[in-house]
This record gives C-alpha cells, structure tokens and sequence, in this order.
C-alpha cells in the first residue's frame, strides 16, 4: 500500500493537471454524498420574502423566485445529476464492455450483429434518441438512466472490441490456448483485464457527458420533475429571469455542471495520458 | 507404437491469394525418452506441424490427407473438448518470445498455478507448494519469492525457464520447442537447452525441438527432420545425417552452416529460396534449387528411399548422395 502511495504521488506529481481533476472530482462525490447534510438551508422550502435576492453572505448563490436558496439546492442536487450519470456509465461499461469483448474474440456472426446495433445506435442523433426513449417510455429518472446508457453503449462496445480484437493475437493468449484453456477462460482472464484501462479512460470522459445529458433532458421537461432540485431544471427555471436581471438563478447551476462536466473531461485526458504515454504532448 | 505419429499430413491455407499449401506428405515420429529436432529454413512449416499436432489450426486452414497420433488418440478427429484436456496435460509448447507468452499482468505463480487448476492437477490444497516446485526444476533461484514476480521483473532467460516451468506443471510426455532460444544469448541458450534435455532425459518425455539452427539440433537432438517447403525431405539419426547427408538440401544445409572450424570463405549459401508455395509445384519443391536435378524430380512422385543397413535413414529423393 505505501508503494502504492507512493506511485501515485509520483503520478501526480507529473501531471499536476490530472491531480486537479481528481481534487475536483473528489469535490463533487463529497458533495453527492454530504450535500443534503451540508445545505445551509432546506433546498426545497420555500419562502416568498426573500424571493430573488441577489448572492450575499446569508445566501451565497442568491435565492430563486419562491426564496429557495439557490447553494442549497446546487448541493443538494450534485447527488441526483451525479447518481444518474454513474448509473447511466456503469450500465453501458458493463454490457458494452462485454458485448465489445465477445464480438472482439470471436468475430464472426457475433460481431456482425453487434456492429450493425451499435451503427444504428450511432446514426441517431445521440441527444434526439435520448429525448425519444424518455418520451416513449414514460417520463421517470429510471428511464433517464436507461437513455443515457443507451447512447453511450456504443463508444464501450467499439473501445472494447477494437482492444480485444488485438488481444486475442498476443503470445501469451495462444499460450494459455495451448495449455489447455478454454476459449470462455481465455477472454475472461487474458483477454477482458487488458481492456480496462482504455475503458477506464472512456468512463471519466463519458461521466461528463452523461452529466451534460441528463441535465439536457431535464431542461427540457424530461425526467426529473420540480421541484427535485436538478441542474437542468435549475437553469431552464432560471433562464427566464435572466432578462429581468437575476442572472444568479441560472448561472450558478450552470457554472457548477460545467465544473463537474470539466472535471471528468480534465480527469479523462489526464488518464488518457497515463494509459497512452505516445499520446503525451 | 512410437508416443507420436505424424503420417502423410498435408495441410492447405485458403488465402485470397490462393491456396498455399504448407505441408505435404510430411511424416514424423518421436519415441518417448527421445529428443526430434525439426530442422528448415522460415516457412518450411515447422511451426505449422507443430500446432497441428497440439490440435490447433489457423481457420483457414485445411487438412487434405493424412494422420496424426498421439498415444493412441487421433488428433485429428478427437473433439475439442478432449484436445483441451490434453493440451498442457499430456503435451506442451515452450515458445520462442517467453515475455510474449506469459500474461504481464498475472505473477508467473499465478501463471503456473492457472495450469495446474485448469487440469486439477495433483493436490487441490498444495498449489502454492505445486508452484515452487515447477520453479525449483527450472531451477529458478529463491522460487518462493519469484513466484510472486511478474513477466517484466525477469530477464529473457528467466521468462524462457518461467515458460518451460509452465509447459512441464502437469508432466506432460511430449514437449514441443519452438525456436525456444532464438531470443537468447548463447550462454543462456545452453543453459536452457540443457534444462529441456535434462528434464526430458530424466523422466523418459519425448520432446520436439523447432529451430533454424542446425547446430543446435546436433548437440541436442538423437533423430532430425529436415524440412523444405513443407515437405519432410530427410530423416535420420542426428549422428548419420551429419556423417552422411543424402537429400542435397541437407547437404547444402550443413555446407552453409558456419562452424568453429570453417572459413568465411569456405561457407556456401543455397541459391535461391523457398518457392511460393500458392503455386502449382513440382512434385519436388527444392528442384528449384538444386545442382543434382533430373528430369525425374519434376515428373514423378517422390520415392522415400532408405539408406543402405540404415532403415531409419529416409531421404525424398531420386538422385540422392
């Protein structure tokens, strides 16, 4: 563990960018998980006499037109448009990753079916078909969740595959063959361990976007439903009263997705560097 | 009934562009207690004999003819089920890159183990013990905190040993070695040699060595197949076809091979080289190439002529020396 501790200072050491995406990335799991604890103020009382006052100590992000406080309710939703995100990621990493390994080791048939899937996937626009899924299905955060996935899954699949595909040549693959593995055995255990690093790298690029989606969608009306504090309905809120003047209702929201989205997207490249020294600059 | 039986294999390759075919009428047998080398330049199919008799062929490849045996089991038509059971159990392979072969993101123990479960081998509980000993017969210096090592904390030599530690985990009675020193240097090479022949040697396996390198095969071999073009073209004991090469490419093979003894100088190389093998060929494929040629080479079948009071000594040849 202390050489562990010790790689990684040295790591991050080397790559200061990285070791301030995962500060800020540490900053918002923090924050998913003790944001309701920390909330100077309940995020979804309301109280109309201090409706739209600007930011100020007592309230450092202002309050919104029912006199929520706008900080509160930024924390308070960090868990939500995060829990989402990660949710979506892990469903399209699992069955990405694994649809990806098999069409990656065996080819054939397999991998016909699964590309054309994934190329029909791809030949939507991705954010539209998000829409459409929730539409269809019926409006709840599970179904936020499923869409997300959805969209990502191909990214895993062609990432996945496309490693596998040069794995099942390696020497060590046709060794463990000839001493008597099984084919199951083989991509489970010499095949499938070498992709994770790429799929790593594909995660925390992905969380970002997930993120960046699911707020879309609530902006425009899908998924979750006010008054659950969200990010995306924070800003669709606030965007009215920005003609008005109280440009806090939607900027602050904003400005903290675009944190959290950045904050992956820095981490991602970051990672993207460490498993890929030739695409260090 | 020798341990293995390889008779009258031939093996074609459908590419795009045409059919290569890779071996043909290529016979082989190895005893056990005895060391085969497969002798031939690159692409005399060596190698391709070797994964044919461990059951593995490329997709798409073909057998056309011929039989494999390997203790009283047609490998051939044996189902895949029952190949994996053999393969790593009753024969293995020692390859020539030991860092590729080994998995560099599992420990070499982990490695060995993995064989040893994979066939339940022995004692389910003594794996860790079973592990230390395959390394101790490789003798791997301090094997219990090597078995901890991953592929890149060793040397070459070390990961070639870590690899025939591998290949004889479950005591295999035949070993195939393809080209296993030819990444290592000369004194590591013998090193390893030694530990292949005294591993076989010592508990009556048979093994086959693959390899270019002829002086190799002398020094360690009792019987050799020299291959070209995917025909076997001489077979004879180690000492007889060094004493008396009878196929001419034997023959231009030992001339070419430099010894301590001989001058740069006196050193011939074979012209030309191995023929395309997608295109239609004479019944002889090194006729091509050779001073002895007659108009028998390139019409007729080839004969398999045995060698005066030397049954064992068979040549493809009509014009031998």
């Amino acid at each position: 563990m202390t050489s562990f501790g010790r790689h990684f200072r040295y790591v991050m050491s080397e790559n200061p960018v990285t070791a301030v995406a995962l500060g800020m990335v540490g900053l918002l799991t923090f924050a998913a998980v003790f944001g309701t604890v920390l909330a100077p103020y309940d995020p979804i009382a309301t109280d109309t006499a201090r409706a739209l006052q600007p930011p100020s100590g007592s309230h450092w992000f202002g309050t919104d037109n029912l006199g929520r406080d706008v900080f509160s309710r930024v924390l308070a939703a960090t868990r939500l448009d995060l829990g989402i995100a990660v949710a979506a990621v892990a469903l399209s990493l699992v069955i990405g990753s694994v649809l990806g390994v098999l069409s990656g080791s065996f080819g054939g048939w397999l991998d016909r079916i699964v590309g054309r899937i994934m190329d029909t996937i791809m030949a939507f626009p991705l954010f539209v078909l998000a829409m459409g899924i929730v539409a269809a299905l019926g409006n709840t955060i599970e179904n936020v969740v499923y869409a997300t996935a959805l969209i990502n899954l191909p990214f895993y699949t062609r990432v996945a595959r496309a490693e596998a595909a040069v794995r099942r040549n390696a020497g060590y693959v046709e060794a463990a063959r000839l001493a008597g593995n099984s084919e199951a055995r083989l991509v489970a255990v010499h095949i499938f361990p070498m992709i994770l690093p790429p799929l790593m790298v594909q995660i925390s690029l992905n969380l970002g976007w997930a993120i960046l989606n699911a707020a879309g969608l609530s902006f425009i009306g899908l998924g979750v439903r006010p008054p659950s504090p969200e990010w995306g309905i924070m800003v669709a809120e606030g965007a009215s009263f920005i003609i008005s003047g109280q440009w806090w209702l939607a900027l602050m929201p904003g400005a903290v997705l675009m944190f959290a989205v950045l904050a992956f997207n820095l981490l991602g490249d970051g990672m993207r560097d460490l498993v890929d020294p030739r695409q260090r600059t | 009934m020798a341990l293995l039986e390889v008779e009258n294999l031939a093996i074609e390759f459908r590419t795009r562009g045409g059919t290569v075919h890779a071996l043909e009428n290529v016979g082989l047998s190895v005893d056990s207690g005895e060391i085969v080398g497969v002798v031939g330049e690159s692409g005399s199919g060596k190698s391709v004999s070797a994964f044919a008799v461990m059951g593995i062929l490329d997709p798409a490849a073909r057998v056309t003819a011929g039989r494999i045996e390997f203790d009283g089991t047609d490998i051939l038509t044996a189902g895949e089920r029952k190949l994996r059971k053999m393969r790593g159990r009753d024969m293995a392979m020692v390859f020539q890159n030991a860092r590729g072969a080994l998995n560099p993101i599992r420990t070499i123990g982990q490695q060995i183990a993995d064989v040893l479960r994979c066939h339940k081998f022995g004692d389910r509980g003594a794996i860790g013990d079973q592990v230390v000993a395959a390394l101790k017969t490789v003798r791997i210096p301090d094997p219990e905190t090597r078995a901890g090592a991953y592929p890149y904390e060793l040397s070459g030599g070390m990961c070639q040993r870590v690899g025939i530690a591998l290949a004889m985990a479950c005591q295999p009675r035949l070993l195939i070695a393809d080209e296993p020193t030819t990444g290592l240097d000369v004194t590591t090479q013998s090193t390893i040699m030694d530990l292949i022949r005294d591993l076989v040697r010592a508990n009556r396996k048979a093994a086959i060595l693959i390899t270019h390198d002829l002086l190799l095969a002398e020094e360690y071999c009792d019987r050799i197949v020299v291959m070209h073009a995917g025909h076997v073209v001489e077979t004879a004991s180690t000492a007889a076809l060094f004493a008396a090469p009878r196929h001419p490419y034997t023959a231009a093979l030992i001339a070419s091979t430099p010894r301590q003894d001989t001058r740069l100088a006196a050193l011939r190389p074979i012209a030309g080289s191995i023929p395309d093998l997608r295109a239609d060929l004479p019944p002889c494929r090194f006729a091509a190439r050779c001073p002895r040629r007659i108009e028998r080479c390139v019409n007729e079948p080839l004969p398999r002529i045995a060698a005066d009071g030397d049954a064992g000594h068979v040549t493809a040849c009509w014009r031998p020396l």
